[in-house]
């Protein structure tokens, strides 16, 4: 405890500690930075800047900022608010999301979020790509349309599970993720079991055949918006 | 085939040791010998070098200067910066389409020569300019075009295609190149004479300490843009824990409309290498690398004959000029075609043999950066000024130029002036006493800095180059009267839209709308609300994105938004109708059409 140092997320005074990210700081005090790329258990990756705060007043990821002595980090302000809006429509609209029918609706991290977020429609036109599926492995199969290149994947394919399944290819809005191998995912050693697999937020990587197991209205974010969990760390007399 | 393929493998990796971190060399050879990294080329060299195929992928599809698909043995790349199509690009292209038969991003039947284009390569004052393989080719036309395919279709030689030899160092049998370096004033810091040795002789006798204080005492800013405070970096990175440390040279002068760095290269190399010395003794490392943009590849044979004299001169190596215990050498890495690789972070990723993606920050290259040891990355121009203040003297170098811009600038100017080139003047002058230099007082709007910098029109011409009022680092390019300013912006947002890494939300989607919605406004299809939304989308680019790419890629359109308002609101005034314009009708119903095999009433209208 004698190393702790405190500093401000809108206000509210929040404990952290050497070595801890601004994020990390807020999640053990009940704040909720809204996310995509970030996940608990893999290293940051700073990739989809739905996280960023201000800290004094520069803009920062959250995900990969240390926090540190007596910073003022903003988090919910309007125009916050506005640029991560403006970001997850830019996810929506950069891939082709069919919500409605999707396998991963309801426990969809970026759906989730445009919930949360109270979007009903992108404030930007559609891009309309061209992307490819690879359905050749009998256990998994990977979806371009949906993916929104968060690397989650990637990371938990080497840290994770020690395999390197997956990688970037490309750059610029040709980027896209590849599979170790010349043609197809099913010549890779990725298993139906591994964390890469369920590491992805949303349905570009998805296990066959269970799609529908648990109906829609029993998932996930069906119940509770998509940061709950983390918000009901927080005792807030206000809620 | 595969046993070939395997031999030539083996040597190209066999050369750097095997080595995974020296990956853009591999990829770079491989290409060079093979005419592609082809997908059993990425097998092999994972194999080799001990990583994994989709990691070979993962940089071959990064940079454009690789393939994984077949080339020509000769690829022309016609540079499409914007002051070439200022200055007859598209006949240039026209008559190379025509001359070859093919479009660009082809290859003629026979494999022989691959049309392609290419980002700013460096001679906006030369322009329009081309690589051919590795050969410069500048001042082109339509003739000259003809001329070059009927060359190469006889002897298949790029370096036959330099009949006239340029100025200075150009002419060098090493560089052997038609370059010119239209050096049109030379100023006491970077173009005077230097006898190599000099500011060595001058650190040395000192502590690497002093040396930093000297630095620090001359208020030395980097000269590529951001600014930072020189002496403190070097101090940063001297104090950071590590079992070694490295010098960096960002020669990766990508930005459209930048070449003094080039001029430097050709004319003064001593001075450079001078300066990462100096900087090597002052931080305490033992190895410099100067990053190369694939560009100026031929200028790489002369810059490694100047690295072996300087060897041989005991100003490089062991125990420089007999001082025990300093040790340093520099290599020379080349980069592949990627200007996000003039980002640092970038530039020691695809040192360290991976795609050019910049990294996270924290930790900073001080701190952790090329393979994870304290690193100081500056700019050609910037080790240049430490190498001069150590010759010289810190206090006769705060001397010159403003109050918080110690020092000279090189400008390099191109677009519509009577005398292009580069320009080293003091820090501080006004826009308005550059452009009379340069004969382009009747300009009507100044791109200073690039298309990341910013557009000035004449009621800005009074503010002056420096730090704090108009910052460049090193582009200045003038647009005359007629020029489309909007379109130019434009033309620069293609361009960041290329360039991107792709790693961002904010940059790899946002800048994609921007320059979707521009197209649509100067396609007539524009409405008043759109103004608003390029304002909020670029400040949304600007402040979200995660490296100095993204925060300046929408500058374009919000430093023409501010400047030239008028510009944006005469193409998107309301319509009478009450329709809306960025709708098309016609091209909305065109692939139905097609299915449905009869045209539309609308369109038979």
């Amino acid at each position: 405890m004698n190393h702790t140092f405190t500093f401000t997320i809108d206000g509210v005074e929040v404990r952290g500690r050497p070595g801890q990210t601004i994020m990390q700081a807020a999640d053990e005090a009940g704040i909720y930075i809204p996310r995509l790329c970030a996940h608990k258990e893999l290293v940051p990756h700073g990739s989809c800047r739905v996280c960023t705060v201000f800290v004094n007043g520069r803009p920062q990821s959250a995900c990969t900022q240390p926090a540190a002595p007596g910073i003022i980090v903003e988090n919910e302000t309007e125009a916050l608010l506005a640029i991560r809006r403006s970001l997850i429509d830019m996810l929506f609209v950069e891939g082709n999301h069919f919500c409605p029918f999707c396998e991963k609706s309801g426990n969809c991290e970026l759906q989730a979020l445009a919930y949360r977020f109270g979007i009903t429609a992108p404030q930007h036109p559609y891009l309309f790509p061209k992307r490819d599926l690879d359905a050749s492995h009998p256990d998994i199969f990977i979806d371009r349309n949906r993916c929104i290149l968060c690397g989650r994947c990637v990371r938990a394919s080497r840290d994770l599970d020690g395999k390197n399944v997956f990688q970037f290819v490309g750059r610029g809005p040709g980027k896209r993720i590849a599979v170790n191998a010349k043609a197809a995912l099913a010549d890779t050693d990725a298993a139906r079991t591994d964390r890469a697999v369920s590491a992805c937020p949303v349905g570009a990587i998805l296990r066959k055949r269970v799609g529908y197991a648990i109906p829609i209205g029993q998932r996930m974010y069906d119940a509770a918006p998509i940061g709950s969990d983390i918000e009901a760390v927080r005792a807030d007399p206000h809620q | 085939m595969n046993k070939k393929l395997n031999a030539v493998i083996q040597g190209i990796c066999a050369k750097v040791g095997k080595d995974r971190t020296r990956m853009v060399d591999v990829v770079r050879e491989t290409q060079a010998a093979l005419g592609c990294v082809s997908s059993e080329a990425m097998d092999l060299i994972a194999r080799e070098t001990g990583t994994h195929r989709v990691e070979v992928e993962s940089v071959v599809t990064f940079y454009a200067f690789l393939s994984s698909t077949p080339k020509g043995k000769v690829v022309i790349r016609l540079c499409n910066d914007v002051v070439d199509r200022m200055q007859g690009m598209k006949r240039v292209a026209e008559a190379f389409e025509k001359a070859l038969g093919i479009g660009f991003g082809q290859t003629t039947p026979d494999g022989a020569i691959t049309l392609e284009y290419a980002p700013c390569i460096g001679m906006s004052d030369q322009a329009p300019a081309a690589l051919v393989n590795d050969v410069v080719v500048t001042g082109l036309s339509s003739d000259s075009a003809r001329e070059i395919v009927a060359a190469l279709r006889e002897h298949g030689d790029p370096s036959r295609l330099v009949r006239q030899l340029g100025d200075g160092n150009n002419a060098h049998p090493l560089v052997h190149a038609m370059v010119r370096n239209n050096l049109r004033a030379c100023g006491p810091v970077i173009f005077a004479a230097l006898e190599p040795g000099a500011a060595l002789k001058s650190a040395l006798a000192m502590t690497p300490q002093e040396v930093i204080r000297d630095v620090k005492t001359a208020r030395l800013r980097g000269r590529g843009g951001a600014g930072f405070p020189t002496g403190m970096k070097w101090e940063f990175t001297r104090q950071a824990p590590g079992a070694r440390r490295f010098v960096l040279c960002n020669a990766d002068e990508g930005e459209p409309g930048t070449f003094k760095d080039r001029v430097i290269l050709t004319e003064c190399p001593d001075l450079l290498f001078e300066g990462m010395t100096v900087a090597g003794y002052a931080i305490g490392a033992d190895t410099g690398i100067m990053y190369l943009r694939g560009e100026y590849a031929y200028l790489a044979p002369f810059l490694e004959d100047v690295l072996a004299r300087r060897r041989a001169q005991n100003l490089l190596g062991a125990a420089i000029l007999g001082k025990q215990g300093f040790n340093f050498d520099i290599r020379i890495q080349l980069g592949a075609g990627a200007y996000i690789c003039g980002e640092e972070t970038a530039l020691i990723s695809s040192c360290e043999g991976l795609r050019g993606d910049p990294k996270n920050r924290p930790p900073f290259p001080a701190q952790k950066g090329y393979l994870g040891f304290p690193t100081a990355v500056n700019n050609v121009e910037t080790f240049c000024c430490a190498a001069r203040i150590l010759a010289r003297g810190a206090g006769w170098f705060a001397e010159m130029g403003s109050k918080g811009s110690p020092g000279t600038k090189l400008l390099s100017v191109a677009g519509d002036c009577r005398s292009p080139g580069v320009y080293e003047v003091p820090f501080g002058i006004s826009l308005a006493e550059f452009l009379a230099m340069a004969g382009a007082e009747d300009a009507a709007a100044v791109q200073v800095g690039g298309p990341s910098g910013q557009m000035v029109g004449p009621k800005d011409f009074g503010r002056t180059i420096c730090y704090d009022d108009l910052a460049t680092g090193g582009s200045v390019i003038v647009l005359g009267r007629g020029r489309d300013v909007l379109g130019v912006a434009l033309e620069f947002l293609e361009f960041f839209v290329d360039e991107s890494c792709g790693y961002c939300t904010p940059c790899r989607v946002g800048n994609v709308l921007l320059k979707e919605r521009l197209q649509a406004i100067l396609a007539g299809r524009g409405e008043p609300a759109d103004l608003e939304y390029l304002q909020k989308l670029g400040e949304t680019v600007k402040t979200a994105s995660r490296c100095g790419l993204g925060q300046t890629s929408p500058n374009p359109v919000l430093t023409t938004l501010k400047n030239f308002r008028s510009e944006y609101e005469k193409r998107v005034a309301p319509r009478g109708d009450g329709l809306q314009p960025s709708f098309d009708l016609s091209a909305a119903v065109a692939d139905a059409q097609i299915i449905a095999g009869r045209a539309s009433v609308h369109a038979a209208r």
